[in-house]
């Protein structure tokens, strides 16, 4: 019970930690790909350090919600990161929440985030809300339509068992999973607001999405809501790399030299998804947002069809 | 007769009772309080008999009264279903009655809602207990008729005319629908009652006949797609208390109307009814939010998302059907009790809301959200407990709506193990429309609260707006609450359910209470498992720590300026975001096969003074295709037969003539 625990609060401390590594890698990639020396690696905690360092400037019209949202943005996003399995499954409280519960709870973030960027009174933020919630409206039903599919496949839910499902030699190569791959790298984009969906480094009003909706935070508030972020490409790569490359995963109770090895094969999952993900960033061009749809789109009928294909490859 | 039915009879006659002395005594200043602390007592005793018979003793029993038709009398039934769909209605009574107490003496024609308020409820729980067709049919009549009289409360509005004659006409159709399949029930025997109905079984096309014919009566009354034209109407068009029981608690009597017949009447259903229901719930759940989406007056905004709410109850009922049928008796209770459970939700947060709007209304007299803004400040209360009803009906967690959202769900994931073809495919395809009218939910309540309580205020009623009376309030504050607990307690809620689910569909979900932490777990720990209690526990402590650190660690200084502007120093409120502007995005992308949207921009020459113009055309396809030719055919053979009028007696005579002459040919050729 107590190694349990203890296995749990090492996991929610580890994302909370490596969540700003995560991003300082991705740009550090992204700046050497392009030939720029790059910040340094700690960039992202120097930030979040002085962000809370400074004062913070309220709009005069905000509200007790919009001081209320960044802690409930970022307990809502740091609960669903500890409950995805990093380096060890069956974690003691990982049946507290299947993968449906963990989208909505990104949900509920989201939910939050766009009403604050309603509640100063500008038209940016109205802008950015609105665009969320679209963007949002044709993602998550993506996301659910992956979560059938390799719920189909697991006869699960729970993403434990789905690992472990996905772990075992039972699951072969199969088409369908690969759409449901291809669908989820692309609702992990939007959902994150990274290139071509949105640019988490513009402020250039016609284009942004998420920035427009942050754009009254600052000081500590700005800086919940900068780690929330951060958590969610965290959340978003682990999940990845816990259903589509399941090896190294154990449960939580195998023992100190297993979780070890799941503690490295994890790092080394994450290294290599970063800086796939600064690859991609750096090769493509942000798309017009009303193209945004069709991008999205072709995610929901990816999933769709690689549901569908399931029971066509069973029958057979 | 059995002493819980008989005092359960009572409450319907004592409200009738207040109902005839409200229309005596409505010009009496005491009488809105007296009328509503009548129905708030009697509904309350009547939730406690229910309540107590749901959670005590699953038994059934019956009384016929020496009412109605002559040598049949009026018979009356409580099993488990109506004791569930008892506590609906009264609970719902109960809370608006005490929203009444408050709200109701804002109402300017008192005598035109007191009368008719009481005798609503009365219809209401008489649907529930009836058991036999003739007072079924006779309850629905009355139910239908009060809550007419309740939509024409303010008749010289012209729009609410319109309401109310629109209602009035659906609601006949539906009666006359539901008529229709209590005599194919009945068959040629004729036995009105439903305990020989449920003895005999019609054969197959008769079930058929009889489900399509559910679904037009019942479906018209909860408002599924096609049949939901009269509901944005004419929900909104009562005063608001009356809304909310309309939205909140008529539609349930409708499902239950609907399952009564098909879940328990009709016998062993075939597996391509299930097909039907699914597939209508689907759409009506994607369309019913789009249509919410936008909308820019709040009330209606609130009766397009209640026809969504429809669409997921009926996508799940059709999910049990199906599983029913394919005698997967585990799999149908977990359908069904997500159903009722999603029915027991969307009562309390959609009468949370319309109690919401109600107080925006009484408070600034505006319903339009273009006019509002800002409220926040205003109404603190109100925005709070408004909040808390949008985060459940948007389906979060830790809240009620994503507690039964996530059974349904569940439910969906067991289609695999379905047997037909047809369903393996739909079921998915339907849950991916349920999906998307949750993700769009979120969407709209976004912006139902974001440009109603956030922002700057758009009018001068918002500036001068105060909070609600208290008995307002606390029917909101109680509502709220039962959010949180029916979303972070679900176990408790799904036990209760099983003494409905078991005679139903012949299975009950797993106990849930018994579960460690009080998780559900639905089929098995390893395949699914939620816990709203430890997901609300831990976002509330994680919350804490984060602010408790910032608090310890950060910087306090906090200056107030003025929002960014890019430069242009204070812009004025009707610059921010409107409901039409915020929708513009959705509009866009599921505007054209929707609403066969289409935007034309008129830009005036370069130098020319006049402003430049942005049209959107938006089309009510339902109405286009379904209700456009019918009246039009009316008009049509109307106006043809109107000649008939103005014949000489000749004519008539030979009519008459005609016509007598072909019945003989019809009799003598008949085989």
């Amino acid at each position: 019970m107590i190694s349990q625990l203890a296995v749990q609060g090492a996991q929610m401390l580890s994302v909370l930690l490596l969540a700003p590594l995560l991003i300082g890698f991705v740009r550090k990639v992204k700046a050497r790909l392009v030939r720029r020396q790059g910040p340094s690696l700690i960039q992202p905690y120097r930030d979040l350090v002085r962000l809370m360092r400074k004062e913070v400037v309220l709009a005069d019209n905000a509200s007790w919600l919009f001081r209320v949202t960044p802690y409930l943005i970022f307990a809502a996003t740091w609960v669903a990161a500890a409950l995805v399995p990093t380096f060890a499954t069956g974690l003691e409280f990982s049946w507290t929440a299947d993968l449906i519960v963990i989208v909505a709870l990104l949900g509920s973030a989201r939910f939050f985030q766009a009403l604050a960027g309603m509640d100063v009174g500008t038209s940016f933020g109205g802008l950015g809300a609105s665009r969320e919630v679209m963007i949002a409206s044709l993602a998550e039903p993506a996301m659910l339509l992956i979560v059938f599919s390799l719920a189909l496949l697991a006869g699960a839910t729970q993403l434990s068992t789905v690992a472990a499902f996905m772990g075992s030699p039972e699951v072969g190569l199969r088409v369908s999973l690969g759409m449901s791959l291809i669908a989820l790298v692309m609702v992990a984009i939007a959902e994150n607001a990274r290139i071509p969906v949105d640019n988490p480094a513009t402020h250039l009003e016609l284009t942004m999405v998420h920035e427009a909706m942050i754009l009254e935070y600052s000081g500590r508030h700005l800086a919940m809501i900068e780690l929330a972020t951060f958590l969610k490409l965290l959340l978003y790569m682990s999940l990845i790399a816990c259903v589509f490359l399941p090896w190294g995963l154990d449960g939580a109770s195998a023992g100190p030299k297993a979780l070890a090895i799941g503690a490295a094969a994890y790092l080394c999952k994450l290294a290599v998804l970063a800086i796939l993900l600064a690859v991609f960033e750096t090769a493509v061009a942000k798309m017009r947002v009303f193209r945004v749809p069709d991008f999205l789109g072709a995610a929901l009928m990816l999933a769709l069809l690689g549901t569908l294909l399931l029971f066509v490859s069973r029958s057979l | 007769m059995n002493s819980t039915v008989a005092l359960l009879l009572c409450g319907p006659a004592a409200l009738l009772a207040t109902a005839v002395m409200a229309a005596g005594a409505s010009r009496l200043a005491a009488a809105t309080r007296l009328v509503y602390g009548a129905t708030l007592a009697i509904s309350a005793v009547l939730l406690a008999t229910a309540a107590s018979h749901l959670a005590g003793n699953p038994g059934e029993a019956s009384a016929t009264l020496p009412l109605g038709l002559p040598w049949t009398g009026a018979r009356f039934r409580l099993d488990g279903l109506s004791a569930f769909f008892l506590v609906v209605v009264n609970l719902g009574g109960t809370i608006t009655s005490l929203y009444g107490l408050g709200y109701g003496r804002h109402e300017s024609q008192p005598h035109r809602v007191l009368p008719f308020y009481p005798a609503f409820l009365a219809g209401m729980n008489l649907v529930v207990l009836a058991n036999d067709a003739f007072s079924f049919l006779l309850s629905w009549e009355f139910m239908s008729l009060a809550s007419w009289a309740l939509v024409m409360a303010h008749h010289r509005d012209e729009a609410n005319r319109r309401a109310g004659y629109i209602y009035l006409v659906m609601a006949s159709f539906g009666t006359m629908a539901l008529l229709l399949a209590f005599g194919l029930l009945a068959g040629p025997a004729g036995t009105y009652a439903f305990d020989a109905m449920r003895t005999a079984h019609p054969d197959r096309f008769a079930a058929g006949a009889v489900l399509v014919l559910m679904l037009l009566g019942a479906g018209s009354k909860a408002g599924l797609v096609p049949l939901h034209a009269w509901l944005p109407l004419a929900h909104p068009a009562a005063p608001s208390h009356v809304s909310a029981l309309m939205s909140g608690i008529m539609t349930k009597v409708a499902i239950y109307g609907f399952i009564r017949v098909v879940f328990d009447l009709l016998g062993e259903p075939a597996w391509w009814l299930g097909v039907a229901v699914l597939l209508i719930g689907g759409v009506t759940a994607v369309l019913g939010i789009l249509h919410a989406l936008m909308e820019k007056d709040l009330k209606r905004l609130l009766a397009y998302s209640t026809i969504e709410n429809i669409g997921v109850i009926f996508a799940s009922l059709g999910l049990a059907l199906a599983f029913k049928a394919n005698g997967m008796p585990s799999a149908a209770a977990l359908a069904f009790t997500a159903a009722l459970f999603h029915v027991l939700n969307h009562s309390f947060f959609k009468s949370l809301l319309f109690f919401g709007a109600g107080a925006v209304l009484s408070a600034t007299g505006e319903r339009d959200m273009e006019k509002l803004g800002g409220l926040i400040h205003r109404l603190p209360v109100t925005s709070f407990v408004f909040l808390i009803g949008c985060v459940s009906i948007s389906a979060l967690p830790p809240f009620n709506g994503f507690a039964s959202e996530w059974l349904v769900f569940q439910a969906i994931l067991r289609s695999p193990e379905l047997p037909q073809w047809g369903l393996k495919v739909i079921v998915p395809a339907v849950g991916g429309m349920l999906a998307l009218s949750a993700a769009l939910a979120a969407a709209c309540f976004v912006k139902a609260f974001g440009i109603t309580f956030l922002g700057r205020a758009r009018s001068a009623a918002v500036e001068r707006a105060h909070e609600v009376d208290r008995w307002s309030l606390a029917a909101m504050v109680v509502l709220a609450a039962f959010c949180l607990l029916a979303g972070i307690l679900p176990g408790l809620v799904i036990d209760s359910l099983s003494t409905v689910t078991l005679p139903l569909v012949g299975e009950r979900m797993p106990v849930q209470m018994a579960q460690p932490w009080l998780s559900i777990v639905p089929i098995a720990e390893s395949r699914s498992s939620y816990n709203g209690l430890l997901v609300f526990a831990f976002i509330t402590i994680s919350a804490s720590l984060a602010a408790f650190f910032i608090h310890r660690f950060a910087s306090h200084a906090l200056r107030r300026g003025i929002a960014w502007g890019c430069g242009f120093p204070d812009a004025v409120p009707a610059a921010q975001y409107t409901a039409v502007s915020f929708a513009q995005p959705i509009r866009r992308v599921f505007g054209g096969f929707a609403f066969r949207s289409r935007e034309t921009v008129d830009m005036p020459a370069p130098g020319a003074l006049e402003p430049a113009r942005l049209k959107v055309e938006m089309h009510d396809v339902a109405w286009e295709i379904f209700y456009q030719p019918i009246t039009g055919a009316i008009d049509f053979a109307t106006e043809r037969l109107n000649h008939l009028q103005f014949l000489t007696i000749r004519r008539y005579l030979t009519l008459v003539f005609l016509y007598l002459v072909i019945l003989l040919l019809v009799l003598a050729l008949w085989p």
